[in-house]
């Protein structure tokens, strides 16, 4: 099993990472992951995060399995 | 998969979709109310002409979440049912963007519910716009305030 990373709009852009995997030794919250998918980025004011699809701060754990999600302000509607 | 919610890569036609909903609705005859609400690409936004319009969106987690801000606002308002189709996709000034409706007994439930819908998805699904304008194209950042 794996941990996907997934990235959106502009992050996606700036990045340019769609989405990964990686694997989930060592990987114990969002903040890891988001350290490990982008090498150390630095992370944009207003950066909002989400694992298996709700809403989660940084030091939301992570688990094998998970599905983990990188995105700025969402702007539907 | 919930009926209340249509995420489409193609245009619609919002009159259209409130009838055909609400004419496969189980509650004819209990409402008394249906409030729609609109949302249509304007073409100038922040004093910039804008040509096009791409909306991205997180599948799966967009319909998630917009079937939890239905079951919200039928938990706080006496509402018989509430349908959200939002665009998703490339698309040109004057399409619709949003509807959302809403239905109820009497109109003071489906006009606030209504307005609870349209503002939780502005702020929590995750959508995302990308402008067109003569000079390259920009994401926006932020929301108008309603």
């Amino acid at each position: 099993m794996t941990i996907s990373v997934k990235f959106f709009a502009s992050l996606r852009e700036k990045l340019g990472i769609d989405e990964k995997q990686l694997a989930p030794a060592g990987l114990e919250t969002v903040q890891a992951v988001w350290n490990k998918a982008t090498d150390n980025a630095k992370q944009p004011p207003n950066l909002l995060s989400a694992v298996n699809m709700e809403y989660v701060d940084f030091n939301h754990p992570v688990k094998d399995g998970d599905e983990v999600a990188f995105f700025p302000p969402v702007t539907g509607g | 998969m919930d009926k209340r919610v249509i995420v489409t890569d193609t245009i619609f036609d919002p009159l259209q979709e409130v009838q055909r909903f609400q004419n496969a609705m189980q509650a004819k005859g209990q409402f008394g109310a249906c409030v729609t609400f609109v949302g249509t690409m304007r073409d100038f936004n922040e004093n910039t002409d804008v040509q096009k319009m791409t909306l991205e969106h997180y599948p799966g987690m967009t319909e998630k979440h917009l079937s939890q801000i239905i079951d919200e606002a039928k938990n706080k308002w006496d509402i018989l049912d509430a349908f959200i189709v939002h665009r998703v996709g490339d698309f040109k000034p004057g399409d619709p963007i949003v509807l959302v409706a809403t239905w109820s007994a009497h109109r003071a439930e489906a006009y606030e519910a209504n307005r609870y819908l349209i503002e939780e998805l502005k702020s929590r699904a995750p959508f995302w716009k990308k402008e067109t304008l003569k000079e390259g194209t920009r994401w926006v950042e932020h929301n108008t305030l309603a």
